[in-house]
């Protein structure tokens, strides 16, 4: 996909940005005005030197006064309308560009990549940032220039076939051969851009690790080792760097030997017309400035259409991800609204692989009733979390089907399944502001009293008050301001203030002391009585206080039933899980 | 503003001399040629176009001399093409590349105390497009030279055809000069605050993917979409502020030549009259201008990079002038084995934050297992993280094996204590590169022995490539019990004297975590191991327990003292019995 060539690509933006489209009719004119000013000057020097300066009787100067008067006007209108151009053309793209910056951020949000990281967050995050920047940049400096030098480009071959049709193929042949060139180094130009761009993100990803990982890179003194791989990625940027330049100038400098060539051919063409009567000294003398004129655009062009396969590689970039349909999508106006009041759950044979890996869970069939707790356990890496992940439709199966109250998960419009299910991830994030924003995060409209009084009905408002700026405590990046229990209190309260019908906790409370643990616990099974809860967690204290307990082992439900019953099931995976537990907490 | 910018140029000039030379020598040569071409003209039409044409006959010898002079130019051209472009674009590249390499250097030497207080977008943006910002102005700066000499070139040759005609562009460059200085600055604050804004917007898109999950989780794309939006629609504004004046001097800067070019026909008419100049003179000026229009821009260029420039280098420097480094020793441990760990009367606080921990002191004996117990905030990785010295205290020390930690060298520091933190860490590498780090003596049979001591052998056992699997970045394609242990082979890979266990074993069977503890207790080749614990199994095979409040060592003593005499200690870790038998 990403190697479709420019043209394609380009139809393919403008189709997804119409708004680009806005006024071009006028931007066009007005482009053709300002250069229509430009082709005023050669032919301004024509008449001049032909009826003013070689007139019959020595220089005339009232002629000459007149052509410089007229030509004025004519610089000044073009002047104009050059400066109405480009305000018009800024204006339709930089809007454009910023529905498509939009665009692309919620569309991403929309895809499942983001949270399953198949691709690296640098350089998901740059397709919203520098990849648009490219285009905007382009637009801004290049495309103008493009524009412009095509219209002159035009323009001043129309002028020179009227002056000297002869000249004019001449100029034409002569730079034949660099539009070869050029078209013939497009191909390695766009490659040689794609390198660069990812190589940026290679870079940043790297930079990324470094800084995040900063105190673990300290601890274990392996500063050099990360160094070295900063310089590499660093050193491999600016190596592609530089071949993208050197490819680029030698396709420039095609041109520019275009150009002395053309010099070259319409003075020798020009004089041997000119000795046969065919031409006067001011038309020659208006044709070299009026090959000047037309080298100058080609020169822009060739410059720009280095710099525009810059752009597009980093459009190409856009298009590609919003051409990618959200794997997890809204139903929206299609879907249905779950059915009202409490949730009951049910799996029909589920299985699920992450994209490219092995089968993960397989085979799961179970139904969860509706008001009632259940506890999930099982061993690392058993399938606990992609449980919880497919209850939400964070992700769907790849066989069988997940069902709330009998609806089918995947007919459920977002606006309802999101506000009435909400999950707390196992490690929870808080966005760099203060507590009570990141609470508000869940329902904007909270008010501050309703915000103590969550935290007060979870039994959290001690710790609160010990905090000295209490809820307005600005809680750092991901939360890094605060101790790791502090921060699963925070997204505990975040999700309780969104009240749903089914709440998913994967091991939202791991890190946070016993106490405050089972105070928590208490208090929630007051608040939470009447909705559905599914708690994922290694503590066993979670699924003795649970209804039912599931027991998922290899991918796959091993057990399922009151915890007084699975663990009389001597020999069962739970049973021992139990013993160890038992072992581990009275030891 | 341009004082300080041509001085940050000066800087980049003196630091890639060669390759600003190329890229001068090249531009001048350039900018000569453009004259030259003009002067040939001149001469074409003089010399030879207007004698044939009026005598109807022209010699091959000539039309074959012109067209050598033309071609040559123009092979000279594309040389010095070369020479400017790449000259230019290399120098750029280069020091790009030196001072990303310099900020992330910075970023590894300056403490975690440091990275706290500066978020990753904005460190991020420092190494990559403040940097970029910095050397912008390179690219086109011999290209502003090599104009500035055509400039004087074209001055000087203006004055020897007639000074009249030179008079037009004596008042014209200063001109265009002078056009170009309002531009820019009229134009860096606007450009200012794009890069602003640029910053902005790349920050939340980076918390916003970051967070994705509890995005999606609570149904929040639209309103992220709508935060996001506020940022992007002010920069927008903001670019389109940029274009409008751009589409106010663009156009202005583009019709000064051809107002010269306009002069130079009028008064030139005159000097023909009075017989000061010939046709070909006048050609060559007016075609001088002509062309001359374009390079000149290129002054602009630099001009209107400068505060960007500026901008970018200040923030630069902010990164490589940050003090609060913390200094190393030249120390080493002496002798082998486990290593004593002591705590004395230390206080720590976070930055402008109230007192964490206050005159904590404790030890942990070689050899020995000391749990540190505490509520959720109570400071125990604080303690966790001065152990390492990730941290100073901000009174108080801390010593191993009787050396103070700041007298320590970082690799004998590195070498002896180990800490697995309470959140994994996982580097984007494989399994292997992970666990071993490249350390010398973690080989292969090293890393194996520790995923298989942290249990984790059976699970990368199964991994498509096994030890060679890469985890993606931060471990993404792993579990999080997963990813716990492989930070948990990694710590005991390095075969430490002193192992600190943040409450790194909470997803590891007990019977491992016992397993653990007991291989590395005691023995001669041992650490000494401070952890982080609620479990009682875990507590209750610590030789010692330091019990926490808010910041403060309450209770030190057994496990059965503490249960003994402290009731909040034995609140805190019978809370799973008593809540079962309420
Ligand atoms: N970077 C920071 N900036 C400011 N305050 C911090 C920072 N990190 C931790 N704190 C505060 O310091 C106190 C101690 O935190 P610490 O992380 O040491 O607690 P902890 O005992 O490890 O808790 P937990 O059991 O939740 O991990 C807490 O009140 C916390 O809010
Ligand atoms: N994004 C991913 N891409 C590929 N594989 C993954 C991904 N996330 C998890 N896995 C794999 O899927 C399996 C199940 O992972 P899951 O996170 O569901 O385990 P878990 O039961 O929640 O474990 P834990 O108790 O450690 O949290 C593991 O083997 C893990 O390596
Ligand atoms: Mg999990
Ligand atoms: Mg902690």
């Amino acid at each position: 996909m990403s190697d479709q060539g420019t043209l394609a690509t380009v139809r393919r933006g403008l189709a997804l940005s119409p708004e680009l489209r806005t006024g071009l009719g006028g931007t066009i004119v007005l482009a053709v005005l300002q250069m229509a000013g430009r082709v005023a000057i050669p032919i301004a020097v024509q008449q001049g030197i032909d009826h003013g300066i070689r007139a019959a009787g020595g220089p005339h100067l009232g002629v000459v006064a007149r052509i410089v008067a007229f030509t004025l006007g004519a610089l000044l209108i073009s002047t104009l309308c050059g400066y109405l151009m480009t305000r018009r053309l800024f204006t339709v793209s930089e809007t454009a560009l910023a529905g498509l910056r939009a665009r692309t951020f919620r569309h991403l949000h929309d895809l499942s990549m983001l949270h399953q990281q198949s691709e690296r967050r640098g350089s998901t995050v740059s397709r919203v940032t520098s990849d648009v920047d490219q285009i905007s940049q382009f637009l801004q400096t290049g495309g103008v220039q493009l524009l412009l030098a095509s219209g002159q480009l035009l323009v001043s071959a129309a002028v020179m076939f009227v002056y000297s049709w002869q000249l004019a193929l001449v100029v034409l042949v002569a730079f034949g051969p660099a539009v070869g060139v050029v078209r013939l180094f497009q191909k390695r130009l766009r490659a040689v851009y794609q390198a660069s761009r990812e190589r940026t993100g290679v870079m940043l990803g790297a930079i990324a690790e470094s800084v995040v990982g900063a105190t673990v890179i300290r601890a274990y003194g392996v500063a050099g080792r990360t160094q070295a791989r900063l310089d590499t990625s660093i050193e491999r940027l600016r190596l592609a760097q530089q071949d993208a330049l050197r490819t680029s100038v030698t396709s420039f400098s095609s041109g520019e030997i275009g150009a002395g060539l053309a010099l070259a051919g319409v003075v020798v063409v020009g004089t041997l017309l000119g000795v046969d009567g065919e031409l006067t000294v001011g038309q020659l003398t208006a044709f070299l400035f009026l090959v000047t004129l037309f080298i100058q655009p080609v020169q822009i062009a060739t410059d720009m259409l280095n710099e525009a396969q810059n752009a597009v590689a980093g459009w190409r970039r856009i298009l590609d991800v919003l051409d990618v349909e959200p794997d997890v999508a809204d139903p929206d106006d299609r879907g249905v609204p779950l059915p009202e009041g409490p949730l009951s759950v049910r799996f029909a044979d589920v299985s699920f692989r992450y994209p490219g890996g092995p089968i993960v869970l397989s085979g799961v069939d179970l139904s969860l009733a509706a008001r009632k707790k259940y506890a999930v356990v099982g061993e690392t890496g058993s399938g606990k979390s992609t449980f919880a992940k497919l209850l939400t439709r964070l992700m769907d199966p790849v066989g069988g089907e997940v069902s709330l109250s009998g609806t089918p998960l995947t007919s459920v419009r977002f606006s309802s399944l999101r506000s009435r299910v909400v999950m707390v991830p196992q490690d929870g994030f808080l966005f760099d502001a203060t507590i009570a924003e990141n609470i508000r995060f869940a329902e904007p409209t909270l008010t501050d009293a309703r915000l103590r009084a969550a935290f007060t009905e979870l039994g959290l408002a001690d710790w609160l008050a010990g905090l000295a700026e209490g809820l307005e405590t600005p809680v750092g990046e991901r939360g890094e301001a605060l101790s790791v229990g502090e921060r699963q209190l925070v997204a505990l309260v975040r999700a309780y203030v969104a009240d749903p019908d089914l709440l998913v906790l994967d091991e939202a409370t791991s890190a946070v002391d016993p106490a405050t643990e089972t105070r928590l616990q208490h208090a929630l099974d007051l608040v939470t009585r009447g909705r559905t809860t599914v708690a994922i967690a290694h503590r066993l204290s979670t699924a003795e206080a649970a209804d039912e307990v599931i027991v998922v082992d290899a991918g796959r439900v091993v057990q399922r039933g009151p915890h007084a019953v699975l663990v009389a099931e001597e020999g069962s995976i739970y049973a021992k899980l139990y013993a160890s537990w038992l072992e581990q907490t009275r030891g | 503003m341009l004082g300080r910018g041509l001085r940050v140029l000066g800087h980049a000039i003196r630091t890639e001399p060669r390759l600003f030379t190329i890229g001068t020598i090249g531009s001048s040569l350039f900018g000569l040629l453009i004259i030259a071409n003009s002067y040939v003209v001149g001469w074409v039409i003089g010399d030879i176009v207007v004698p044939a044409f009026a005598e109807h006959r022209v010699s091959t010898g000539q039309l074959a001399l012109v067209a050598a002079v033309f071609l040559g130019i123009s092979g000279l051209r594309v040389a010095s093409i070369f020479g400017r472009r790449l000259g230019a674009g290399f120098m750029q590249f280069r020091m790009q590349a030196r001072y990303r390499g310099a900020v992330t250097r910075r970023y590894l030497s300056l403490p975690p105390a440091w990275h706290q207080r500066h978020a990753t977008g904005t460190l991020l943006s420092n190494a990559n497009s403040d940097v970029e910002a910095a050397w912008g102005p390179i690219a086109p700066l011999p290209f502003a030279v090599g104009t500035i000499v055509m400039l004087l070139g074209a001055l000087i040759s203006l004055f020897a055809t007639d000074w009249v005609l030179a008079l037009v562009g004596a008042t014209l460059f200063p001109g265009l000069f002078g056009l170009n200085l309002v531009y820019s600055r009229r134009m860096s604050p606007r450009q200012i605050r794009v890069q602003q804004t640029r910053a902005k917007v790349s920050a939340v898109a980076h918390e916003s993917f970051d967070g994705a999950l509890v995005v999606k989780t609570m149904g929040r794309e639209a309103d992220e979409s709508r935060r996001f939006g506020v940022f992007v629609d002010e920069l927008r504004d903001s670019l389109i502020a940029v274009g409008r004046l751009r589409g106010l001097f663009d156009p202005l800067m583009d019709s000064l030549p051809s107002l010269g070019t306009l002069a130079i026909l009028l008064l030139g008419a005159w000097r023909l009259r009075t017989g000061a100049v010939e046709v070909a003179d006048v050609v060559s000026v007016a075609f001088l201008f002509t062309v001359l229009a374009f390079p000149v821009r290129a002054i602009g260029w630099v001009v209107a990079e400068l505060p960007r420039s500026v901008a970018g280098w200040d923030r630069v420097q902010a990164v490589l002038g940050a003090e609060g480094d913390l200094a190393y020793g030249e120390g080493t441990l002496s002798g082998t084995g486990p290593a004593e760990l002591r705590f004395d009367r230390v206080s720590y606080r976070y930055a402008g934050g109230p007192e964490v921990l206050r005159n904590v002191s404790f030890t942990v004996p070689a050899g020995r297992v000391v749990a540190l117990v505490g509520a959720t905030g109570s400071g125990k990785s604080t303690i966790a993280s001065l152990a390492v010295r990730l941290v100073d205290p901000e009174s108080g020390t801390i010593s191993l094996d009787g050396v103070k930690l700041p007298d320590l060298a970082l690799s004998a520091l590195a070498g002896a204590a180990a800490v697995v933190p309470q959140i994994p860490f996982v580097f984007d590498d494989t399994v292997r590169g992970n666990i071993a780090l490249d350390r010398p003596g973690v080989d292969e049979d090293a890393v194996r022995a520790a995923l298989s001591l942290a249990q984790a052998d059976r699970f990368v056992a199964g991994l498509p490539d096994g030890l060679d699997t890469a985890v993606g970045e931060r471990g993404t394609s792993l579990s999080g019990g997963q990813r716990q242990r492989l930070t948990l082979a990694r710590a005991l890979a390095g075969e430490p004297r002193l192992l600190v266990l943040d409450d790194a074993t909470s997803a590891v069977d007990p019977r491992v975590e016992a397993a653990i503890l007991g291989a590395l207790r005691g023995a001669d080749a041992g650490a000494s191991i401070l952890v982080v614990a609620y479990r009682r199994a875990t507590i209750a095979l610590a030789d010692e327990v330091v019990y926490l409040e808010r910041g403060r060592v309450v209770a030190t003593g057994t496990h059965a003292g503490l249960m003994a005499s402290h009731a909040g200690y034995r609140d805190l870790v019978t809370a799973y019995e008593k809540a079962e038998r309420q």
